[in-house]
């Protein structure tokens, strides 16, 4: 996958100073890197590709090489202040036993995700009537790693069943690759990525 | 193990030379784990590389069961064969000798110049045999930090090994965590597993059922060669994955004109096993091999800590690079990850990767881009904490 810079200014903005972070699917570590220059975390990353670990020493990022569907459970209880699943949840095999246990070992958690709602996405299926292939989504249905699309509306009825509040949501788009613009008139239809901070912890 | 040929774009380490410590005279002997004491104990050991003036680029090289001290560069310049680890060790090579003070030194136990079975015990005048106490791999560790003592460093960079090398990496972590920066462990384990043991086993017992054995009091005789060098062909087995030795040697017959017709070896793989046993009985001793099995099977830090290795792990400060391999079978790539999991259970900064390879247990030894740059890049960053 290239390395798009997706989302990482709303990360960095999110998270304080000397936080703990874990970042899962943390691919070459770019994100974790930024974050331990500009906010001087403590950052830890899983990763499944042997590359993508090797490129995370070189930075002198922390990052373990493992299928982000197991070893969570190791974790204890609010082990970090934050859980970055950044453009991730899609690519897991279990969604549901991810978001628990990210709930559980995190603090808060930050979960963004590429928005299927989004309009553009939306036209295509009902005008080509084939699996949006696209910018946002750029693979074909059997190359795919997204496994669990979602839409930003499927992530907020999530909350109930899975017993989480939103802390914040700052859906975007992409201007250029790297900018992120919040959008807040109907996301789900007009923002390009879902972005939720999320807590099982009760204020 | 096989070795690499010298590659012309990469300069050997040169020539090194064996330098000999000797400690704990008496009446200070080390008290081993096991409450025996043992003195005046000999660490042979070589370096490489330049200390620098604030003795922060110190890296121990910690070496498998049959390592010696010397890791890498020549003796002489007729030398024929390098360090063992001559293809991470030197100018511009992972452990690179232009950046770092390299240090290994032949365990406890050993018999490449350090205090072993084979030593004269000072007590009878003739070599120890099987008087030597049992040795565990945290006394070998011991034995080396008064080493690192004499050598005037306070803290050490990285403390490195694969195998039973990776063992000591971890117990030095353990045992002496405010002296190590960063701990490289590959291809090791937390314990060795019952098929790792009963290997072992069998491999003593050869050694053992070889009438020269003679209780382990062979040294003014003659030398049990052949259990060793079985003992040394069974290893040799272990250490390579199936898949490496069928691309290796296949069923290619070594003399096919003669095949099937009397007890020579036929197939290559036979005469490259039998090889391997005779080598190796030049340079080995058969009671250095039982004791140092006997401490590789013993070590278990999830028994030292109650039965918990996240426990063991609980108070160290080294930051790790723990690297496995997928097709080893001996310290299999599950064992990596239950210290990697413990690592992380207690917050500690943990590099992990399973290094794909056909090369079974032997990869650490054996040429991989990979393994180079994963070492190189991990001592140059934590090399770089280090200086903050």
């Amino acid at each position: 996958m290239e390395e798009m810079k997706i989302g990482y200014d709303l990360v960095i903005d999110e998270i304080p100073e000397g936080s703990r972070v874990l970042d899962l699917g943390c691919g070459d570590g770019t994100l974790l890197k930024l974050l331990q220059e500009q906010k001087n975390v403590s950052g830890f990353g899983v990763e499944i590709s042997e590359e993508g670990v090797s490129q995370c020493v070189e930075k002198g990022v922390y990052c373990y090489q493992a299928d982000i569907d197991e070893g969570l459970s190791d974790y204890r209880d609010n082990s970090f202040d934050y859980v970055i699943l950044n453009q991730t949840i899609q690519n897991t095999k279990r969604p549901d036993y991810v978001i628990k246990e990210v709930l559980r070992i995190g603090k808060k958690s930050i979960v963004s995700f590429p928005n299927f709602g989004y309009y553009r996405t939306r036209a295509y299926l009902m005008f080509k009537g084939t699996m949006p292939v696209s910018k946002l989504l750029p693979y074909q249905w059997y190359d795919s790693p997204n496994i669990h699309l979602l839409t930003i509306k499927d992530m907020i009825r999530m909350a109930n069943d899975f017993s989480f509040s939103i802390i914040s949501e700052k859906h975007f788009s992409l201007s250029g690759v790297d900018r992120s613009n919040v959008i807040n008139a109907a996301p789900n239809l007009l923002a390009e990525y879902g972005f939720f901070v999320i807590t099982s912890i009760e204020s | 193990m096989t070795k690499k040929e010298k590659e012309p774009e990469h300069t050997s380490a040169g020539i090194v030379k064996t330098e000999y410590f000797t400690f704990c005279e008496p009446p200070h002997p080390l008290k081993l784990s096991n409450g025996r004491k043992l003195g005046p104990i000999t660490l042979a050991y070589e370096t490489c590389g330049t200390l620098n003036e604030n003795k922060s680029n110190a890296v121990l090289i910690l070496h498998a069961l049959s390592g010696d001290a010397h890791a890498a560069g020549y003796h002489s310049d007729k030398d024929k064969a390098p360090g063992w680890w001559e293809t991470y060790i030197g100018p511009g090579k992972a452990f690179d000798t232009d950046k770092y003070f390299i240090i290994c030194s032949n365990v406890i136990g050993g018999c490449s110049g350090s205090t072993g079975p084979a030593s004269i015990n000072p007590v009878t005048g003739k070599p120890y045999a099987l008087d030597f106490p049992m040795v565990t791999i945290s006394d070998m560790v011991n034995a080396q930090k008064r080493l690192i003592d004499h050598l005037g460093i306070k803290k050490l960079l990285s403390v490195a090994g694969g195998s039973m090398g990776g063992m000591q990496a971890l117990q030095w972590t353990i045992s002496y965590p405010d002296m190590v920066e960063s701990c490289i462990g590959i291809a090791t384990s937390a314990s060795l597993s019952a098929q790792g043991i009963a290997l072992n086993e069998v491999g003593r017992q050869s050694i053992f059922n070889d009438p020269k054995w003679n209780s382990g009091n062979y040294y003014d005789s003659s030398l049990p060669k052949a259990g060793l060098s079985l003992a040394r062909m069974i290893g040799h087995i272990t250490y390579l994955s199936e898949k490496h030795m069928h691309e290796k040697f296949g069923r290619k017959f070594q003399d096919s004109a003669n095949a099937g017709n009397d007890m020579n070896p036929e197939f290559m793989v036979e005469s490259y096993l039998r090889h391997q046993g005779v080598k190796f009985v030049e340079r080995f001793d058969a009671n250095s091999y039982i004791y140092i099995t006997r401490a590789i099977d013993h070590f278990d830090l999830r028994a030292d800590y109650g039965g918990s290795l996240t426990a063991a792990f609980e108070n160290v400060s080294a930051n790790y690079l723990i690297i496995s391999f997928t097709t080893d079978w001996l310290y299999p790539t599950g064992n990596s990850k239950e210290i990697v999991r413990a690592l992380r259970v207690n917050g500690k900064n943990v590099n992990y990767t399973d290094i794909e390879t056909d090369n079974g247990h032997d990869a650490f030894l054996l040429p991989n881009d990979l393994l180079e740059k994963n070492i190189k890049n991990f001592l140059k960053s934590e090399l770089k904490k280090s200086e903050i």
